[in-house]
């Protein structure tokens, strides 16, 4: 019998993901599986699917799942939530999902103190879509949508959604953080494993958003993305915390 | 002696875990699998310290680190 | 509460909903119902239910899918813009095959329209409203107690086919206050072993979805869900005939207009003239049977309806060409007297005809 150090966690099914070659979010959904595994909270763990890359997100994870219409998941956690309010509920959505049309569903459902955890993964780009620009795509960042380059005038600013939902009472923990090395990627998998044990001590909404690459729509190599996030999204985006039970930190 | 163990048919190479490992010991192969993709693999079993970072860094699960 | 007790109907459907089991509702303020959400509001919390004043309806159609795929007897409501707003959701909800009760009290349009009374989403409840094949189960009272007895069997219809079930109300019956009894439903709440709230032992995780990126995969769910629609049409058809079996003129109407109409059919038939009237209480499954039966005794139809003419088509469709079917309708919230309807039974009789 081989001693193991590493393998693939329970909450995690044995198939293979459908993302693209060096796609952080095959990296991200290991981290939840492990979170979900090492808080014994498999059995009571449901997850809803965005519409996005990780549409099939309901395929991967080992327990209840639901895909929901784009942007309203958060709106679907509330509803189970409130019907199974044991359970563990969490979302998974990227940058159109979340910031772009599922803006109102986010902010009301951490206003309301919503007890589900979010994990919002943050590439600055439409994948699913072909490439287009997100609300979180770069000033200057050139996608299908912005050919030229995001220009200020006509397209505004990217948002910097962590900050912005930490400055809503009803929220209990918010960071972010990356996956790109694995230094990051420790600290990535601290956050999310807070971010749901606050939903199990029953305190309130928490969200972690994971910056994130997309080799295939930056138009680079795997290792090159991981670079292109450390250079250019990390000093926007910064990591960090910015809501604790105890307040705002920044 | 741990060692990391590739599930070759499902990497898509991306050698993301060519950079993570610090004894710089994985190296992306050759040959390809039947996705066509050309698998990462491990150059020197002997130099492994299972300290697991090129399975931690793989997004597909390719690799699992045995004892 | 089986004594009978005065009742609002926005109201009164908040009661039947408690009655029926509901212990999730999730809705938003607009005219003419608000009155229902802020029943929910102040009714759940006292029988341990949840209530929620959603930030949109988009957002209560979405808390609607949750909660019903995760096993809970749930419920929506709005007016004609919000339930607009709503069709995504529907579709999905229909795709995913979750029961729900979704209430629309009508008031005219089409955008902002009006707050008064209408007809006018006939089509959006019937003929899909959102995208893809499906069909929501649609079903009009015409009366306060309807109200309270269809949303109890809504709830029924809705958990017995995993399927959606509209309760198409108007402004009028919302608003207005007749004496009602509550009788709960005798039929057992089933179980729901699909349902998605944690697996807790189950060893395969259940997946509340409507997404078959393969067109062999969602061919197959579309014939499924085509056969569910067929057993729907066999079982679930449901209308009341008044004064049809000598009836030379059959009027069609539901809702409030079958209530005004109804009085102009009284005042004809004391002056000897044999009008009746089939009133469809399923507006999907339509019932088109008993008019294809009368087109064959009746010499003409004419149906009425708060609108530009929505169910008119319908009627058509049954009839088949066997005998003329006029049209009277108001929009904007003109709400006919019954003398106007009686007219235009009088014109249709001496052959002048309406639309």
């Amino acid at each position: 019998m081989t001693d193991k150090i590493f393998q693939r966690p329970q909450s995690l099914k044995d198939v293979a993901f459908h993302y693209c070659p060096g796609c952080h979010h095959g990296i991200i959904h290991r981290l939840v599986a492990e979170v979900i595994d090492e808080l014994g909270a498999g059995d009571k763990a449901i997850g809803i699917a965005p519409v996005g890359c990780s549409v099939l997100a309901y395929e991967y994870f080992n327990c209840d799942m639901f895909e929901a219409a784009h942007g309203r998941a958060p709106a679907v956690a509330t509803g189970v939530k409130r019907v199974h309010p044991d359970a563990l509920v969490f979302t998974y959505q990227g940058d159109g999902d979340l910031a772009a049309i599922g803006c109102a569903e986010i902010v009301h459902a951490a206003a309301r103190g919503e007890k589900i955890t979010t994990i919002f993964v943050n590439n600055a780009i439409y994948g699913m879509t072909g490439g287009q620009m997100a609300p979180t795509s770069l000033l200057g960042q050139v996608t299908n949508t912005s050919p030229y380059g995001r220009k200020e005038d006509g397209a505004g600013l990217p948002i910097r959604v962590s900050e912005m939902l930490a400055t809503l009472d009803g929220t209990k923990f918010i960071a972010r953080v990356a996956v790109n090395n694995p230094a990051n990627m420790a600290k990535a998998k601290l956050a999310i494993k807070k971010a749901f044990e606050i939903q199990l001590k029953g305190e309130g909404f928490a969200m972690v958003e994971v910056l994130s690459t997309c080799p295939t729509n930056w138009g680079m190599t795997p290792l090159a993305s991981s670079d292109w996030l450390e250079t250019n999204m990390i000093p926007y985006y910064p990591l960090g915390t910015f809501k604790t039970p105890e307040g705002v930190l920044k | 002696m741990p060692r990391p163990v590739f599930n070759e048919e499902r990497c898509k190479g991306c050698a993301l875990c060519t950079k993570a490992c610090p004894k710089k010991i994985i190296a992306i192969s050759n040959r390809f699998n039947s996705k066509g993709y050309r698998p990462a693999s491990c150059t020197d079993e002997a130099k492994c310290i299972g300290c697991s970072l090129c399975a931690k860094t793989c997004p597909d699960i390719v690799i699992e680190i045995h004892k | 509460m089986t004594e009978k007790v005065l009742m609002k109907g926005n109201e009164a459907i908040g009661e039947a909903a408690i009655v029926a089991g509901c212990r999730h509702y999730f809705g938003y303020p607009i005219t003419p119902q608000t009155e229902l959400t802020e029943y929910m509001a102040k009714r759940m919390p006292q029988v341990d239910g949840i209530f929620v004043q959603a930030e949109s309806e988009i957002a209560a159609i979405n808390m609607v899918y949750g909660a019903a795929g995760a096993g809970a007897r749930t419920m929506t409501s709005s007016s004609s813009p919000g339930i607009s707003l709503k069709q995504e959701g529907i579709s999905y909800i229909a795709g995913a095959e979750l029961p729900c009760v979704i209430v629309n009290i009508m008031r005219g349009g089409p955008g902002l329209g009006g707050i008064q009374p209408g007809q006018g989403d006939y089509f959006q409840a019937t003929k899909g409203g959102g995208h893809g094949d499906y069909r929501n189960i649609v079903l009009a009272p015409n009366s306060v107690q309807e109200l309270v007895d269809i949303t109890i069997l809504s709830f029924d219809l809705a958990d017995k086919y995993r399927n959606p079930v509209m309760l198409l109300g108007d402004g009028a019956l919302g608003q207005m206050m007749e004496p009602v009894e509550f009788t709960p439903s005798s039929s057992v709440v089933k179980e729901k072993p699909w349902a998605a709230g944690g697996m807790r032992g189950r060893t395969q995780p259940n997946i509340i979805n409507s997404l078959h990126l393969q067109p062999e995969e969602l061919e197959k769910h579309n014939i499924h869900l085509q056969k569910k629609y067929a057993q729907i049409q066999e079982n679930e058809i449901r209308y009341e005939e008044l004064y049809t079996n000598d009836a030379e003129l059959i009027l069609v109407a539901y809702g409030i207009t079958s209530r005004i109409a109804r009085s102009a059919i009284e005042k004809a038939r004391s002056e000897g003239i044999k009008v009746g009237m089939v009133r469809p209480i399923s507006l999907w499954p339509f019932p088109a049977a008993p008019l294809a039966k009368l087109a064959v005794s009746a010499h003409a139809f004419l149906t009425v309806e708060l609108s530009a003419g929505q169910m008119v088509e319908d009627v058509r469709l049954s009839v088949n060409g066997a005998k003329p079917v006029y049209f009277y309708g108001r929009t904007g919230g003109m709400m006919p007297n019954p003398k106007a309807i009686y007219e235009q039974i009088i014109n249709v009789m001496s052959g002048k005809g309406g639309k």
